[in-house]
């Protein structure tokens, strides 16, 4: 019943994260989302992943905020405004038809079908040493995916410099010339 | 099920934001609800009735664990998402500096 109350409140955040006009108290509602995500972990009994959220919803928001603060918002007038409205709800209303589909071939909300990780549950703490089933997962029976993890991760930082880099002095030096 | 559908709900509000709007940061914060809502998805798949958090106690009253999986691979996930939505913000930061908008229709340099 919690559960439901908590993804309401996300739903009605998310609502307002989209549609309100300043983008600084848009900005703010995104966090309450993920904050609100942040409480459905813990629970769902995932502690890792709510700590885990907590402390990227913040970096996040730190992120988000240094690019809206001090940007005036340009009033925006809206062209084509069926066109774009109409299309976005054939696109919606076709995802949520498959949704729909998909949604019967899931096992009921409680009860999750329990083939590959029965051989983890059972052999996790003998063969790992880790109490932690998740951890055990993550840096022993699943290693190459949590290597693959940061290896992206790194990439997105060497993305960032290579976007972010302001045009040394030498360059601008060549230019006035 | 009713949860499933709630899920779904919030995939669509985020779908609504990154096709419809036309404010750059909008639509990286409509990518980001799509993100929670689908991290949401995958733990509530793995969750069980009366279940612990899968770490082994030494007073274990209550057998059945949730399934540990789910929460590994979505732990995977919101890093990555972080990654992304890090990058995604730098560029709109660039292209702030370089239009003074981020009205992306104002955006037209990249037009064939």
């Amino acid at each position: 019943m919690e559960l439901h109350i908590l993804l309401l409140f996300m739903i009605f955040a998310a609502i307002i994260a989209i549609e309100v006009k300043d983008l600084l108290s848009s900005v703010v509602a995104m966090g309450t989302v993920g904050f609100a995500l942040c409480v459905a972990f813990l629970i769902l009994k995932a502690p890792d992943l709510a700590i885990t959220q907590l402390v990227v919803e913040i970096l996040c928001l730190i992120i988000l905020i240094r690019a809206t603060i001090n940007k005036d918002l340009p009033l925006v007038i809206e062209g084509r405004w069926i066109f774009n409205t109409v299309s976005t709800l054939v696109f919606i209303a076709a995802f949520l038809f498959f949704g729909y589909q998909a949604l019967k071939e899931l096992p009921a909300f409680g009860e999750p079908l329990m083939h590959v990780v029965k051989k983890y549950l059972e052999e996790g703490t003998t063969s790992t040493g880790a109490v932690n089933l998740v951890t055990a997962v993550i840096l022993d029976f699943r290693a190459y995916d949590t290597l693959g993890e940061a290896t992206v991760l790194f990439a997105s930082v060497i993305g960032i410099m290579a976007v972010l880099r302001s045009p040394g002095r030498k360059k601008i030096e060549e230019k006035e010339k | 099920m009713s949860l499933y559908l709630l899920c779904l709900t919030l995939f669509c509000i985020g779908l609504y934001g990154v096709l419809r709007k036309r404010n750059i940061v909008k639509i990286i914060i409509g990518l980001a609800i799509i993100e929670y809502s689908i991290n949401l998805f995958f733990v509530l798949l793995g969750y069980r009735f009366h279940g612990r958090a899968p770490i082994d106690a030494q007073d274990q009253n209550i057998l059945n664990m949730v399934d540990p999986l789910p929460q590994a691979l979505v732990l995977t996930s919101i890093v990555i998402g972080l990654g992304v939505t890090a990058l995604l913000i730098s560029i709109a930061i660039r292209l702030y500096e370089k239009y003074g908008t981020f009205d992306i229709t104002k955006i037209r340099r990249l037009k064939g």
